[in-house]
């Protein structure tokens, strides 16, 4: 089996979260940057509350646009419980980044299963790398919790080390002007976590 | 320019640089970008489409391929089982002008309701293949498929999977070249496909199959990877990509991306150059029937799994069991499932609740976001076959009710957009065999599930202009529904639904109910309901949880209280209307 230089990262959230949004910043990041980038996102019956899924990997070279189970150097999870959901893919001694955010899914809004209690405490005690913050409240203290996407954006450029990267650029390109002052706060509160 | 784009944007952005001039499609998942973003030619010399189904997509395009233009139709592969009447026949005619038909295979069923393989169809139909395996070869080789097209005198079809259209992946993008349309020539041996013509042309089309094998065999559209090692691996599309992944540079490759027909003589050269064969592809074993069937030895389909996409990990299991099992981290909790639900504020939502009280109908469901309504605490809907299977299955369903003396009264639950694509049919078949069911269009003005399309009833056309909208009234009952037996409904209105769905219950004759709300996710409807909003009186609720049972996902129980999340909910006032002790109040 090979060896390369793919590195991968997994954007883990709930529909309406601003997953997508995400990940296309980070690759147009990425791709400016010169590497080569493939990113897969799946969507259809997800966009209905489901859980929502990117994988963003990038490299000399990349193969596969899907991150094997167990290699993703990152995991960005936009809800608490989706980084359960999604932990077999974070690689040993990769770095979790974790929304501090709860979203109930019907089963458990209607009582027919529970959120689980404690999955931060567990989380941190799994994955020695672990940071987690409520990029929705520092969204929301900055004017609108939609931009918590992108506060975990900035954390995430800051886990990967891709903070040299005129970021603010790409973030002029692909967000609508009357928001943007917003989401370069959310940026910039991002990569101070 | 280089570009990360997605294999549909590629899709499209190739077919336009080859001088397309026609397209249609019907929207499904995974293929519905390649038409939204071919619209965006609209004035750089492509018209496209929305059609009413992919039957009739492709013989639009078939259509303009014989008057002379490039033309494309794209379709799920669910759709291409609805068009291929047509696909079949089209192998005969040949085209004038290039035709592409795109089927987007959905392997892992992100949103379908079966897994098939469309390879299938184009060694049935005996129909050229190509299969990209990224963005670059989705432009690449869509241009290619146009040039097979007219060289060879056959329609393409191209195709991809869910992985591939919606991936993104670095695109090399150049200049379109504008074609003329091609002359037309009368020429009824060749178009007009009558038992002796069909009978030579398929004499024809036999000798194309000669034509193609060879092409097969020098196009490097077949390529071979030479690596270090001695395995040999025959792939396709996007199992190249994840073979490559954990095979790397080590295994020498027969990349497929000309996949009907097959190359025999480069797959014999290829197994002769290396000591172990694998062939590594999704779902059937396409590509491994045929090695066998060459007496060629290989692995594949024992150790890969049956269903399911592929992944790199799965490869990687198939093909080194012993390998070190890679990292991953797991923590012990129990994860609550999360499946997709109807929205806050769905048009839907009171309909399927009015229903849901009756436990002798049969609901018989179709394709759209009121498949939903299987979902709990909603769980309404009885059966999800196919596009349109809700009104000409209930037919069925209601005649064998009636011929074992039961009493179980059929609501056949369907879209608007669907119901232009196949419901039609049926309510003309239950009309005319006297099925007494009740058919329920849920009209949202909008084809939701697939993100939003335009589509008969809606009054623009996928190029942004104002055309004539199809009255849905009028034509149940130009269908032959009398006038007394349908009924449009505000679904919010839970009282009014009520007494639709009774009166229907009650109907000795085929019955319509028409919902008239629009999708809550509609820009228009959202502006319009920003501000309405409902929320819970805490001092009156008793908390019974009676609210609930709507199923919205605004409602919440939580900390021993009901509260309505004020970000989601669009005041519909549902939950409003089922709360016995009014404790749900509106505002806005
Ligand atoms: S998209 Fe529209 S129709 Fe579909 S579930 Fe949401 S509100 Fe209902
Ligand atoms: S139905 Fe009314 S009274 Fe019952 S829990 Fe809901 S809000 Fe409270």
């Amino acid at each position: 089996m090979k060896k390369n230089d793919t590195k991968s990262i997994l954007l883990v959230g709930v529909g309406g979260q601003g997953t997508i949004l995400a990940s296309k910043i980070l690759s147009e990041g990425l791709v400016r940057k010169g590497y080569d980038v493939k990113m897969s996102e799946i969507h259809g019956m997800s966009q209905r509350g489901g859980s929502v899924t990117t994988h963003v990997r990038y490299g000399s070279k990349v193969a596969s646009p899907v991150v094997p189970e167990g290699e993703a150097d990152v995991l960005v999870a936009f809800e608490k419980v989706e980084a359960a959901r999604w932990l077999q893919y974070l690689k040993k001694g990769g770095t979790l980044v974790v929304n501090d955010f709860e979203i109930y899914s019907l089963p458990v809004l209607t009582g027919a299963a529970k959120y689980p209690e404690g999955v931060t405490e567990k989380l941190r005690a799994a994955v020695p790398n672990t940071k987690v913050f409520n990029a929705g409240e520092i969204a929301s203290s900055l004017g609108n919790i939609k931009a918590q996407n992108i506060v975990l954006l900035g954390a995430l450029v800051k886990a990967m080390g891709l903070e040299d990267l005129d970021w603010e650029d790409v973030l002029k390109e692909l967000i609508p002007e009357k928001l943007l002052d917003l989401n370069l706060k959310a940026f910039r509160a991002g990569l101070e976590q | 320019m280089r570009k990360i784009m997605t294999g549909n944007e590629a899709t499209a952005r190739g077919a336009w640089e080859a001088g397309l001039h026609f397209a249609a499609a019907y929207p499904g998942t995974p293929s519905t970008e390649i038409l939204e973003n071919l619209a965006l030619y609209k004035d750089k010399g492509v018209y496209s489409e929305w059609a009413t189904n992919e039957k009739v997509a492709v013989e639009a395009a078939a259509g303009a391929s014989i008057a002379g233009a490039r033309a494309l139709a794209a379709m799920k592969h669910v759709g291409l089982n609805v068009a291929a009447d047509p696909f079949f026949t089209l192998a005969y005619t040949g085209v004038n002008g290039g035709l592409v038909i795109v089927s987007a295979d959905d392997p892992g069923l992100f949103s379908s309701q079966n897994e098939q393989d469309n390879r299938f169809y184009a060694s049935h139909a005996k129909i050229a293949m190509v299969e990209p395996s990224d963005s670059q070869e989705c432009l690449d080789y869509v241009k290619e498929a146009f040039e097979i097209s007219e060289k060879y005198d056959t329609p393409v079809l191209f195709r991809v999977t869910t992985r591939i259209c919606h991936s993104k992946t670095l695109v090399e993008t150049g200049d379109r070249v504008e074609r003329e349309v091609r002359p037309y020539k009368k020429d009824v041996t060749k178009y007009v496909m009558a038992p002796a013509n069909a009978k030579r042309r398929k004499q024809i089309l036999t000798e194309r199959i000669a034509a193609l094998k060879e092409y097969s065999e020098t196009t490097p559209l077949n390529r071979v990877e030479r690596g270090s090692g001695t395995v040999g691996i025959i792939t396709s599309g996007i199992s190249y990509n994840h073979a490559k992944e954990v095979f790397g540079d080590e295994a020498s490759y027969l990349k497929l991306g000309f996949t009907w027909p097959l190359p025999e003589k480069k797959i014999r050269d290829f197994a002769a150059s290396v000591e172990t064969l694998y062939v590594i592809e999704e779902n059937e074993p396409y590509l491994e029937n045929y090695v066998k069937a060459l007496g060629i030895a290989c692995t594949g389909r024992e150790k890969l799994p049956w269903i399911d996409e592929l992944t790199p990990e799965r490869v990687r299991r198939a093909f080194f069991p012993d390998s070190e099992e890679s990292g991953g981290y797991s923590i012990d909790a129990e994860i609550p499932p999360r499946p997709p639900v109807l929205c806050a504020g769905c048009t839907h939502r009171g309909f399927f609740y009015e229903v849901g009280k009756y436990k002798d109908i049969v609901v018989t469901g179709d394709i759209g976001c009121y498949t939903l309504g299987i979902v709990p605490p909603l769980s309404v809907t009885d059966t999800v076959i196919c596009m349109g299977a809700s009104v000409s299955g209930g037919v069925g369903f209601r005649k064998a009710v009636e011929r074992a003396g039961r009493k179980e009264k059929v609501f056949a639950v369907i879209g608007d957009s669907t119901f232009f694509h196949s419901g039609i049919t049926g309510l003309i078949d239950a009309i005319v065999n006297k099925a007494p069911i009740v058919v329920n269009i849920l009209d949202n003005r909008i084809t939701a599930m697939t993100g939003h399309q335009e589509n008969p009833g809606t009054g623009r056309t996928l190029m942004g202009e104002p055309t004539h909208q199809v009255d849905l009234k009028a034509l149940c009952m130009a269908c032959g529904v009398k006038e007394e037996n349908i009924r449009l409904i505000d679904p919010y209105d839970l009282t009014a639904t009520r007494d639709a769905v009774r009166a229907g219950y009650e109907a000795t004759e085929p019955f319509v109910i028409i919902t008239t709300s629009p999708c809550a996710l509609i820009k228009e409807v959202v502006r319009r309901r920003a501000n309405m909003k409902c929320f819970v009186d805490e001092e009156k609720c008793v908390k019974c949880k009676l609210c609930l049972k709507a199923g919205c996902p605004a409602v919440n129980f939580r900390d021993g209280r009901v509260y309505i999340d004020r970000a989601s909910c669009n005041g519909c006032t549902v939950c409003m209307q089922i709360c016995p002790k009014h404790a749900i109040v509106r505002e806005g």
